[in-house]
This record gives structure tokens, C-alpha cells and sequence, in this order.
């Protein structure tokens, strides 16, 4: 059997390095990986970032992406939201003897084109092989270093009364593209996730202010469970309007026919900024220039009322309370 | 595909509005009947659009909260035999039972899955031969034609591992119990849109005659929910209470021909144990003794611990309309959607979790 994950492979011998070496390293090539040395090592001056995250995401292929692109998409976005260049990368693979290669192939090869876009070098990796059933196909973990350019101070903890709230573009893209796949809750439709690197711009953003006091990513729990974060940790108010917040027709056809929020749906592309309000405006502009910000718009402002809490004026005019996505989002019986 | 902004458009809500106010001079208390109209209701801010003397309360119209205790304690026996798959729709697996929850069970090893369509539960029994398919047939009309199409689907198929555990319940019987029971004083009803779509409205007639209760069916978006209001007002302020649809768009009078006669060629008419309320005769379906290689009760007989009810928990209450969930001590304080004590706080179409989801910057104010 030549075709899919054995166990072999993750024993260290020469399956494993067969794996590694022929498969894996020439797609995702460079300097500090082909030394196949016990740790990468490279050079780096100033402040640093440093994150890590898990990707167990179901089905592994979706419209839109795969759990290679959303891994490296994940790690640079976080390294991005504190402002960091992201630069290296390391890419640890749990996978389930039975996997087909040719997937496996697929994912490097989605790995590799998505590490170009963000211009990131993936440094650093392990494989491991687990018992058919002690995983679900495939997991992987990465993790990820950026520097932080000189005057960019960004965290969640500093928003300020009266600065302007900015989404990057559309929500619930990716969770719908997600939920549209899995068993028990297939329909069709056309929407791909919005699964990309932010970092470029990220950078651009950057460039034309460096009063960007806040940026998060909205992933799992929504644009909702993302300003509550930023509400307490900051401990300010944060109040959006329903009318300003981009959402595709079709997410919100899939929404309403779920019975689900689109500010509680995941998103993979999409960044929050909270700026200083004099900046706003030209922000904007410059997300606009760029394919993963077209569709940013100010969305709401900071406020020093209801610290802690998120409140959204709906499309009709009262205003209420958004809390945090709460359990599991799931569709409604009738 | 622009179906919905027509029905939010926020100037014809504000005008909607302005003429309740207009013409609303006595106070009323009006129930919604569906879930779904709470949370419509809480969601838009409708509460806050409405003059002082329009009382709104929540009903019974949660498929999930008005599960009885011992029927979640059933399905959970269930979900713990051994080659059995659980199917169900969405918040079913986090409801808490006397001892237990599908979720838990689920944690404990016991193969418990969310569909959107039952006909997907007959799909994972063919590509499952070698185990048993149960689906947990929770609902109201609304899901019943669908839940029946699926045992003939199975039948048609030869499916013989797909079983239905059948608990759907009947929504013109318990508004009679809930009158009868006198408990609350209601002038009007917000009938509900999806089951009404199914039934039809004929069978609210007895409502406005033996009970002088006003009764308008509704839609779901902001402007329907405010249109069947103003039919409402109108009635109870004329003193002349009838059944008027303010969904024409969804509902015709005599209902889905079609898809009740699925649901009468499947289910027939037995009584029902709901959750807040009790026994209530002739409010629930029971699969017929011809499908009973389908009926999951038949063919998997367990044997339950008595139920039990949490301490302190008002879910009952609210079902009934006879507190909100704001009266009840334990919410927000004991029970929240992370660590529910009753059902109401559960489910997507529970009225405690509306109350909690959609607060408004007043309700901060004033606790």
C-alpha cells in the first residue's frame, strides 16, 4: 500500500524520513528547513511576537481553502493583530494511518502557496502517526514568530472612548462555507470561506497611521464574541450599528434559514480595528485598496458608557445588548 | 436574493408602530405563542417600539423547553445502547434531563448527532447498516409532515434501521389547556406563523368563540410580528375577537393539504406529556401501529429512574406565560446558557435565553 499514511511512517525510520524528505521539504523549501537540524535557527532583531494555534477543522477540504491554508492563515493573522511581520513558521502534522497521500500532498502543496502570499518561511516541522480512530484525519499545529515594527503598540486592552470601530469586510463567509459541508447539514450554495493572510494588510494599514490601538481577528464565536473581548479588556463600552456591518446576501439568506446571528458566525479573513477617530476615515481608504479589505467599513465607535459590554443599534433604531457566543452555535428546530 | 429587507424596513416599522400607539387606549396582554416570535420580538427591540399598554408574554411554542423531563431521559437511555446513533435536531443534545444531557452522553462515548432534516437521519441509516438510526422527533406541526415523510421514506427504501422516537406535539390542544387553566389572563394571541402554515387558521376558530380571545397569525420579521399586533389592538379595542391572518404571504386558512395528510397517514392522536404543564389529551402524535418497525419506543423499551424537575428552576411558569423569565430568581444569577438549569435557557427558541441574549441598555439601567 503506497498511497495512503502508515504507521511506518511515523516511526521514525525510513518511511518517516522518505515522508519528510521527499514530500514535504522540497515543497516548502528554504535555508533554515533544508538543514533538517534538530531546532531552525535564524537571526532576528527587535521586539518579537510569538503565537501558536491548533487547526482540527472538519471536512479538511472545504470551498475556499483546506486545513493547510486555514494553518498558516491562523498563525499569521494572529501574529499580524498585534502588528507583528510575520517571518517563521513551524508546522507539526498529527496524522491518521490510512490518510491518502495524495490529500496529504494537496494540504503541503496549499501550505506552500498560501506561506508564499504571506511571505512567511515555514522553519520547523515534526510528523507523527497516530492509530487509525485516535485521530480525525489530520491535526495540525503551528506556530509562528513576527517582529514588531518600532512605534506599533497594538492590544486589546487599548481602546479608548471615542475611537472608530473597523471591520475588515463581510462576515460569517467561512462558517457558513464550513456548516454548508458537514454531515447532516449539507445544502448548496456557492460561497467559498473567506479564509486568508491579513498581514499585507495589516502592513498597509500600518503605513498610513500608527494609531491603531486594537485589531483582532473574529474566528470561532464572531464579530460578537471578538468586541466583547476587546470591550473588557479595555474596559470601555463598544456600540455598533446593525445597518453599518457588511454581510453577504447569500450568508444571511443561510443565516436567517438556520436560525443563526452572522455576528456569532465564524470568519478566517477578517480583522477588527479599533483606531483613533481622527485616522479613520483614512484607514479606511487604504483597507479598501486591498482584496481582503474591500469591503471595510466603520462600524461602530468606543464609549466610555456600559463598560464591558457590546451594544448594537439594530436596523430598526432600538439599540440592545451582544454578548458572547454562548455554547454552540446551532441551527434552530422549526 | 433580497427576501427580507422589505419586512425590516425601518420607516414602515416606525409607522407600524406610531399607529399601535394611536390606537391602543386600554391595556392588553398578549401572548406569542412561538419561540421564535420571542426571540424575533427581543432581537428587533419590538418591546421597546410598543406602547406602555401592550403586555407581551412568551408561550409554549419551544419544541425543546416543553420536552418532558422522563421523554429527554428516555432518548438519553437510548443514546447509551450499544450500536445506537442518536439524531436530533440542534439544541436537543445541551437540554439538561433529570440526570443527564445528550451532550453528556455524547462526552460518555454514546454517539449522539445534530441534522437539519430528518431525511439526512434516514441518509446516515443506509450508510450505517450495521447500527440503529433514532431520530429524536421533537417539534410542533411544523416539523411533523417532514418527520412522517421520512418513516415512508425508510419504508419506501427499506430502511429497516431507522426508528423515529416519536414526541411531536400539537399546538391548537394546549392553547385550550392553557385558557381552561385560567392561570393567566390573555386578550390576544400572536399565532404562530410555521405551524400555521401547515394547519392553516381554521383550527383557531374555537378560540375567538369559546374564550372571546383575539387571534392573528404572524410572520417572523419585524413588520409582520408589529401587523398581527395592530390586527390585534384593533380587535380587542373594537371588543370583536376573530381569527385573521397577518401572514397571507406563508399561510392560506385551510393550510397544507398535502402535508397533513403525511402527518395523518403516519401519526395519529394520543396524549402528551409536556414539560410545565402536564398531561394534556389529544395534544400529540404517536406513530401508528402500522409503521411500528419505526417506532423507537417499540422497538427499544428502557427502563427510566423516575424524572425529576431542577429546584427553583420557573421554566414552567414561563412556558405557561405565568412569569417572565426576569421573575424567575434564578436567571442570569444561577442559570445562564453556559450552565443551564432549565430548558428555557437552553434552546435557540427558549424565552430565558431570549431574555438573556437580546438585554437592552434600559434592562442594564435598571438592575
Amino acid at each position: 500500500m503506497d498511497d495512503s499514511i502508515l504507521l511506518a511512517h511515523g516511526s521514525g525510520g525510513k518511511l518517516s524520513h522518505e515522508l519528510v524528505e521527499k514530500r514535504i521539504v522540497p515543497l516548502l523549501a528554504n535555508p533554515a528547513l533544508n538543514k533538517l537540524d534538530d531546532s531552525a535557527v535564524f537571526e532576528a532583531s527587535g521586539r518579537l511576537a510569538f503565537t501558536t494555534d491548533s487547526y482540527v477543522v472538519n471536512p479538511i477540504f472545504f470551498p475556499g481553502g483546506d486545513i493547510g491554508k486555514l494553518a498558516v492563515c491562523g498563525t499569521v493573522n494572529d501574529l499580524a493583530m498585534n502588528g507583528a511581520s510575520p517571518l517563521y513558521l513551524s508546522l507539526a502534522a498529527i496524522i491518521e494511518e490510512g490518510f491518502p497521500l495524495s490529500d496529504l500532498d494537496l494540504i503541503v502543496q496549499s501550505i506552500k502557496k498560501t506561506a508564499e502570499e504571506a511571505d512567511v518561511s515555514i522553519v520547523t516541522g515534526d510528523t507523527k502517526v497516530v492509530d487509525r480512530g485516535k485521530a480525525d484525519r489530520l491535526f495540525i499545529t503551528t506556530s509562528g514568530v513576527g517582529i514588531i515594527p518600532h512605534g506599533v503598540d497594538i492590544s486589546g486592552a487599548n481602546a479608548r472612548a471615542g475611537d472608530k470601530v473597523l471591520l475588515s469586510g463581510t462576515i460569517g463567509d467561512h462558517g457558513i462555507a464550513i456548516m454548508s459541508q458537514r454531515e447532516g447539514l449539507k445544502f448548496s450554495m456557492t460561497l467559498k470561506s473567506d479564509c486568508a493572510p491579513l498581514n499585507k494588510l495589516v502592513s498597509q494599514m500600518l503605513d498610513v497611521s500608527l494609531s491603531i490601538h486594537c485589531l483582532r481577528d473574529p474566528t470561532r464565536g464572531g464579530l460578537a464574541t471578538t468586541l466583547n473581548e476587546l470591550a473588557h479588556q479595555s474596559g470601555v463600552g463598544i456600540a455598533i450599528e446593525e445597518d453599518k456591518i457588511p454581510v453577504r446576501e447569500d450568508v444571511r439568506a443561510a443565516c436567517e434559514l438556520l436560525g443563526l446571528d452572522p455576528i456569532y458566525v465564524a470568519n478566517e479573513g477578517k480583522l477588527v480595528a479599533i483606531v483613533d477617530a481622527a485616522d479613520a476615515n483614512k484607514i479606511v481608504a487604504r483597507m479598501k485598496k486591498n482584496i481582503y479589505g474591500r469591503d471595510a467599513a466603520i462600524i461602530g465607535e468606543v464609549s466610555a458608557e456600559h463598560q464591558g459590554k457590546v451594544t448594537m443599534k439594530t436596523r430598526l433604531g432600538p439599540s440592545r445588548i451582544v454578548d458572547m457566543l454562548s455554547g454552540e452555535l446551532l441551527p434552530r428546530i422549526c | 436574493m433580497k427576501f427580507i429587507d422589505e419586512y425590516q424596513d425601518s420607516k414602515l416599522v416606525k409607522g407600524l408602530a406610531h399607529q399601535i400607539s394611536q390606537r391602543s387606549t386600554k391595556p392588553v396582554r398578549l401572548m406569542e405563542f412561538c419561540g421564535g416570535h420571542t426571540h424575533a420580538i427581543l432581537r428587533y427591540g419590538i418591546r421597546q417600539l410598543l406602547p406602555k399598554t401592550v403586555e407581551m408574554r412568551s408561550g409554549p411554542g419551544c419544541p425543546v423547553c416543553v420536552t418532558a423531563n422522563a421523554d429527554l431521559d428516555r432518548a438519553i437511555a437510548l443514546a447509551h445502547l450499544p450500536e445506537v446513533i442518536i439524531t436530533t435536531f440542534g439544541d436537543m443534545i445541551r437540554v439538561p434531563g433529570s440526570y443527564s444531557s445528550l451532550q453528556q452522553a455524547k462526552a460518555e462515548g454514546a454517539d449522539v448527532r445534530i441534522v437539519y432534516s430528518t431525511l439526512d437521519a434516514v441518509g446516515m441509516a443506509m450508510a450505517n447498516p450495521g447500527k440503529s438510526v433514532v431520530f429524536i422527533g421533537i417539534g410542533f406541526e411544523t416539523t411533523a409532515p417532514t418527520i412522517a415523510a421520512s418513516i415512508l421514506k425508510a419504508r419506501q427504501d427499506k430502511v429497516e434501521n431507522f426508528h423515529v422516537m416519536a414526541l411531536n406535539k400539537l399546538t391548537p390542544p394546549v392553547m385550550r389547556a392553557l385558557l381552561d387553566s385560567g392561570e393567566t389572563k390573555l386578550d390576544g394571541i400572536v399565532c404562530p406563523g410555521h405551524v400555521s402554515v401547515i394547519i392553516g387558521s381554521y383550527p383557531y376558530e374555537f378560540i375567538p368563540r369559546d374564550y372571546g380571545v383575539a387571534c392573528v397569525v404572524s410572520g417572523f420579521e419585524p413588520l409582520d410580528i408589529l401587523l398581527c399586533i395592530d390586527k390585534l389592538v384593533e380587535q380587542i379595542e373594537k371588543g370583536e375577537p376573530k381569527v385573521q391572518i397577518a401572514y397571507p404571504r406563508g399561510v392560506k386558512p385551510e393550510g397544507n393539504m398535502k402535508a397533513r395528510q403525511l402527518m395523518d397517514e403516519v401519526f395519529e392522536i394520543g396524549e402528551a406529556d409536556w414539560r410545565g404543564i402536564g398531561v394534556v389529551p389529544q395534544s400529540g402524535l404517536k406513530i401508528r401501529g402500522k409503521y411500528e418497525q419505526f417506532d423507537a419506543d417499540k422497538v427499544f423499551p428502557v427502563s427510566m429512574k423516575p424524572p425529576r424537575e431542577p429546584g427553583g428552576c420557573r421554566c414552567g411558569d414561563v412556558i405557561r406565560g405565568v412569569a417572565t423569565p426576569l421573575e424567575c430568581r434564578l436567571f442570569r444569577k444561577i442559570c445562564t446558557p453556559e450552565r443551564p438549569v432549565g430548558p428555557c435557557m437552553v434552546s435557540s427558541e427558549g424565552a430565558c435565553a431570549a431574555f438573556y441574549q437580546y438585554e437592552t441598555p434600559d434592562d442594564l439601567r435598571s438592575s
